[in-house]
């Protein structure tokens, strides 16, 4: 109260709240200017519509190609595509054999490689040895975790780089054998 | 009318007399230390519901580190209150213990309250809201199957025969048992970027819920152990888990959750420890694989 008195309003409100009603209408019509803007009410229930159309725009957030590369996922993620690379390898040259024994028998192979110049010899027992060399060694590095040792992070890691370091050596003497 | 403006007026002295008291010589001649401008570029991503049709994009904002607190929730503040309005995030606690703030920090999953601002101009610090959910608006994700999960082991205490009229006592070796589990926070770090997600989307078990169903096994005034651990047995929940340790290398706690799978397997003589003894078990090719390991 001691503010309205301050300011004077006191007589103002009193004026207003004891004035008819229509009176008090036109009174604050006079004040606020018009609206332009027309809403429209919903029910509650409209309110679940909106959002699943809202929803069903939204877009996902990017993933793999914005995370920072770390030892940990791109090694799984090695993991799994050196085997599938394998396996199809593998499973790719049974049924090649299958299918044409002729032309896919030891024989042959060995006669077309033995045709190459030597750094395709030796690129291409890179490609095979390097895939073949991480995936057993991992594999040992996810045995030892089901075996509950390496649990931790920096036991993850340090099994990590030991794989990878292996991987190097085992790549260059498969190469050279 | 008269009091009233008596009480006006003095106070007003009244103040006047106390700035010129306060505001003393050696006040007055102290220089103010000018500290360099040293700009850096944040780069964030943008997405409004508004404006369905438009793509996400990255939105740059410089802002003087020097005028801004050290963490990165600070510069966000800073941008918010100075630059832009509508830049959304969640935040609330800003020291690490409410997760609000959890996003993707120079590819990084993070709490932006925890994450210092890299000082070095040169480079930009990207901020992505947490990879691989969908977006509510610019870095909030919706985090609603997360949650979904979370409830959907139950995770509070279970017992049929509480201690009436006194407390529910532990013994402090049975309380030490929760440590590295009750410290989580579930800000949805660790289970927003694992590697599954692109495999299996949906299916795959989140660190931070497994930790938390264990986290309640262990608890020893629980009584639904046998029930909790029934609910595990399926290749969804536990022998998804592939020894990935990307939760652990991002949890902003300092959390483990791998780790837990041989105390899991120990306290809980049916689950065994891993997938790959899980399937081979299951396929026949070892007896039992709880043997494999004493």
């Amino acid at each position: 109260m001691m503010s309205t008195r301050a300011v004077g309003l006191g007589s103002a409100f009193r004026q207003a709240a004891l004035k008819p009603r229509y009176a008090r209408n036109l009174a604050v019509r006079s004040v606020f200017p018009k609206r332009t803007i027309q809403t429209t009410s919903l029910p509650p229930s409209a309110s679940q519509e909106i959002l699943n159309q809202q929803r069903l725009r939204r877009p996902s957030s990017p993933h793999f190609t914005i995370y920072q590369p770390q030892l940990t996922w791109l090694s799984s993620i090695a993991n799994r595509v050196t085997g599938s690379g394998l396996g199809v390898l593998l499973y790719g040259y049974a049924l090649a054999y299958l299918v044409a024994p002729s032309v896919f028998d030891s024989a042959h192979v060995i006669e077309v490689v033995a045709g190459l110049p030597d750094i395709v010899k030796y690129a291409g027992k890179t490609i095979l040895a390097a895939p073949f060399a991480f995936h057993s060694l991992n594999g040992l590095r996810h045995l030892s975790w089901d075996m509950g040792k390496f649990l931790s992070l920096k036991g993850s890691y340090n099994a990590g780089y030991a794989v990878l370091g292996a991987t190097a050596v085992t790549t260059v003497a498969l190469v050279l054998l | 009318m008269q009091s009233l403006a008596a009480a006006v007026v003095r106070p007003q002295a009244f103040r006047n007399t106390v700035r010129t008291f306060a505001s003393s010589a050696a006040r007055a001649q102290a220089v103010p230390t000018q500290k360099p401008v040293l700009n850096k570029e944040f780069k964030i991503y943008r997405w409004n519901p508004d404006e369905p049709a438009k793509k996400p994009t990255l939105q740059s904002y410089t802002i003087d580190l020097n005028q801004c607190g050290p963490m990165i929730l600070d510069a966000l503040i800073k941008i918010k209150n100075e630059m832009d309005p509508t830049l959304t995030f969640r935040r609330s606690c800003r020291e690490g213990i409410c997760g609000s703030c959890a996003m993707n920090i120079n590819g990084q999953n993070t709490l932006a309250c925890l994450c210092r601002i890299d000082r070095t101009v040169s480079k930009d610090t990207k901020i992505y809201p947490l990879p691989h959910m969908y977006i509510v608006k610019d870095l909030v994700p919706d985090l609603t199957l997360f949650y979904k999960q979370y409830k959907s082991i139950e995770p509070y205490l279970k017992n049929d025969n509480p201690p009436e009229g006194r407390e529910f006592l532990q013994s402090q070796e049975d309380r030490r048992k929760l440590d590295g589990m009750y410290e989580c926070i579930l800000c949805a770090c660790c289970s927003t970027f694992l590697p599954q997600l692109l495999v299996e989307p949906g299916r795959v078990p989140w660190p931070a819920t497994l930790m938390a169903a264990y986290r309640w096994m262990a608890d020893s005034r629980d009584s639904y152990k046998a029930q909790r651990k029934e609910k595990l047995q399926n290749e969804m929940s536990l022998y998804r888990c592939h020894t990935i340790f990307n939760c652990a290398r991002t949890c902003p706690k300092g959390l483990n959750p791998p780790r837990l799978l041989p105390r899991l397997s120990s306290n809980l003589p049916q689950i065994e420890r891993s997938a790959r003894l899980y399937c081979m078990e299951r396929d026949g090719l070892i007896l039992n694989a709880s043997d494999l390991r004493h």
